[in-house]
């Protein structure tokens, strides 16, 4: 078992909180991880990425090839579009849905939605609003990181116990709130 | 064993306080800064005393490192390709007096620039220098290349180059902890012939190194990160460090056949290299960073074997991936879906509320007025000034320079000559070109941003915070012009009066544009409230 997953977004929307839970939770499941980010001077308002791995056998290349993405993990649908040279025919589209505008020139929002329902590829588009509204605009990461738990090969507790492990230090209702966050985005993916 | 999940730069962090470091030294560059980082939060490592504050800049970094080696103890130095051009002087020499304690110089190379002037190297610079260097392939490798170029480095009496790239340095792995060494004893000795470079001795010094060269090639031939994977196929593949696991990712992926030479200790394995020549008729040499191996193995007779680099079989400039990769091993790529047409770019910008800004917006202002429009830059977030909206800046060569390039400028004639530089690239290397310009009493104006912190690589401590206005004065810059602005939207008119009565000053003139970075405020009010 391989999973080629791709994390997108913009600088501090917190993609890499996304890479630590599944991260945490393949390393207690004994697989092997290998996850390429980015730092420095393109954090500052840019595109960011991360190329995340984990499979039971031995990963050599930290980056994914193009076509071999099973999963695109956005926080923004235009920066979920950048990379779908990468995914695979059978892939899926994990993505927020409202836009993060730090540019002049960003497309219009709604083509940007319709070309990812267009894609042709399955896709689960989560309602930031929403999110935002009953929850907390501060976990959509969270949702993201629950609604790719029954596809990514993890048992989805173990994944929830990475939830509670990478926030115990911030205090009990801020594990609460992620928990019930990452509950949400199971949620989202039975609709799917 | 214990396991962890680490980036590569912290699993050679981890790497360097098992292995019984008594020091680290540096100057953050990406993407080398979260080795230093990694150790200053260590508990272990402050329990066990390892010096770990940040330097002014690389070279002073090299020589406390190197003095620490003096008296016994091991360290390490890390820094960005770049900062190696900076401290290429101590490091040049240091491989002829050599070293006591373990010392291992960390350097991270930038390949596709994701940050950074130039592509360069640095295996050029441990043939430069005739010293040793260790090219891991994965983290668990850049954990143990630590702890074995300490011992190689006290057994050999050398300095010990580890060279990472950014797609190591910032990708995480799961790393299996070894056993923990402890730190050297406190132990100088006066040994004046190794280690005082008089033409005399270092001579004698240059010869030794010399004739030690035929042992470390041995050394290389029977290293422990040297692997032969054997294929049954005439293809073969020479692959250097990272470019290892590209080829094995296209291997596996494929089935394919072609045997594989892996190699990660320099100088190069001649046994094995000699052999793989021999045997195969098609071999692919891949490296990470410029085609130094496949240079030296086409040699003058241009052995038609080879593929690599200069003959486009793989590209030239830019890093390494599975796709490159696949091409050049003569994978058919398959057909992927197209990145859809409203794609635009979302380059990097200075943050929302940043100061450059401010300072940029009045700068702008007040050079309007000239004919001649011109501002030096330098390194670090300010450089974005370059770019839309503020196209303010009009050069950025490397640390320090802004200010030297504006004093050469106005030489010329040039006015106004406007430096721009941040604090902490002002005491990395920007205060000897302010004294030079102070002793001439050229005409031009240094703006110091100074936001308190080093910015661009996340945030470190800044040498000379708080003390810049004594420091200018100290360098002899007259108390009358040397200006403090707060750059603030409200504070406009008055900060581009205060540009404007600088620039039109005879001589030379220093405006701190001081108010704090917006991320290191966010991240103090954060800490202020958790306490």
């Amino acid at each position: 078992m391989i999973k080629n997953i791709i994390l997108a977004g913009v600088g501090g929307q917190g993609i890499l909180t996304i890479a630590s839970i599944i991260d945490l939770a393949a390393m207690h499941s004994g697989l092997n991880v290998k996850q390429a980010e980015v730092h420095g001077m393109s954090q500052r308002g840019g595109d960011v990425q991360s190329n995340l791995r984990i499979s039971d056998e031995e990963i050599y290349s930290d980056l994914i090839p193009k076509g071999k993405a099973d999963i695109i993990l956005a926080m923004e649908p235009l920066e979920a579009l950048r990379y779908v040279s990468y995914l695979q025919k059978d892939g899926i589209i994990i993505t927020a849905s409202a836009p993060f505008k730090n540019i002049p020139n960003y497309p219009d929002e709604n083509q940007v939605l319709d070309t990812i329902k267009n894609s042709g590829f399955k896709h689960i588009i989560i309602d930031s609003n929403e999110i935002a509204q009953n929850l907390s605009e501060r976990v959509l990461n969270v949702v993201i990181a629950g609604a790719v738990a029954p596809i990514i090969g993890i048992d989805s507790n173990v994944m929830k116990e990475s939830v509670k492990e990478l926030f115990a230090a911030k205090g009990e209702e801020i594990v609460a709130m992620n928990v019930k966050a990452f509950e949400t985005g199971v949620e989202y993916n039975k609709k799917l | 064993m214990k396991e962890s999940l680490l980036l590569g730069a912290e699993a050679v962090a981890l790497g360097a306080i098992d292995a019984g470091i008594s020091g680290v030294y540096a100057y953050p560059g990406t993407p080398s800064t979260e080795i230093t980082e990694f150790i200053q939060k260590s508990k272990d490592a402050r329990e066990k005393n390892i010096r770990s504050k940040w330097c002014c800049n690389e070279k002073t970094a090299y020589e406390a490192a190197l003095g620490m080696s003096y008296a016994g103890k091991r360290a390490i130095i890390c820094m960005k390709h770049v900062g190696l051009n900076a401290c290429a002087d101590p490091f040049m020499n240091s491989a002829i007096t050599g070293v006591n304690g373990g010392l291992v110089l960390v350097v991270a190379d930038d390949p596709s620039q994701h940050s950074s002037q130039n592509e360069q190297d640095s295996r050029y610079y441990g043939k430069f220098a005739l010293l040793p260097l260790l090219e891991p392939s994965n983290q668990q490798e850049a954990y143990d290349c630590v702890q074995f170029g300490l011992d190689f480095s006290e057994k050999f009496r050398l300095p010990v180059i580890l060279r990472l790239t950014t797609r190591l340095s910032h990708s995480r792995s799961i790393i299996s902890k070894r056993k923990f060494h402890e730190q050297n004893a406190f132990n100088p000795q006066v040994e004046r012939q190794r280690w005082v470079t008089l033409p005399a001795y270092a001579k004698k010094m240059y010869k030794a190194l010399v004739d030690l060269q035929p042992a470390l090639t041995t050394e290389s031939e029977n290293s422990p990160f040297l692997k032969v994977v054997e294929g049954t196929s005439k293809k073969a593949v020479i692959a250097c460090g990272l470019a290892y696991n590209y080829v094995m990712e296209i291997r596996q992926s494929y089935n394919l056949d072609f045997s594989v030479l892996k190699i990660s200790q320099y100088p190069l394995p001649n046994k094995q290299i000699a052999e793989f020549l021999e045997k195969y008729d098609d071999i692919l040499i891949a490296e990470e960073g410029y085609p130094i191996v496949e240079e030296y193995l086409r040699g003058f007779s241009d052995n038609k074997k080879l593929r690599g680099k200069l003959d486009g079989a793989l590209n030239r400039t830019g890093e390494l991936n599975p796709d490159f990769m696949a091409v050049a091993l003569g994978v058919k790529s398959q057909e992927t879906a197209k990145t859809p047409e409203l794609m635009v770019g979302r380059p990097p910008a200075l943050c929302k509320g940043c100061s450059h800004r401010d300072t940029y917006e009045a700068l702008n202002n007040v050079m309007a007025d000239y004919t001649e429009r011109h501002v030096f830059g330098d390194i670090g977030c300010y450089t974005l000034g370059a770019l839309k909206p503020f196209e303010a800046i009009t050069t950025t060569l490397d640390m320090g320079a802004s200010i030297t390039m504006a004093k050469g400028a106005a030489d010329a004639g040039l006015h106004p000559s406007v430096a721009i530089i941040g604090d902490s690239t002002f005491t990395h290397s920007g205060m000897p070109g302010l004294l030079d310009a102070v002793n001439d009493k050229s005409k031009m104006v240094v703006i110091i941003s100074d936001n308190s912190t080093t910015a661009m690589t996340g945030g470190q401590d800044s040498a000379g915070t708080s003390r810049l206005h004594l420091i200018c004065e100290g360098l002899g810059v007259e108390k009358e012009h040397i200006r403090v602005m707060v750059p603030l939207k409200a504070n406009l008119e008055k900060n581009m009066q205060i540009l404007k009565e600088e620039i039109e000053y005879d001589g030379v003139s220093v405006i701190l544009a001081q108010r704090e970075c917006v991320q290191t405020a966010i991240r103090n009010k954060k800490k202020q409230q958790a306490k």
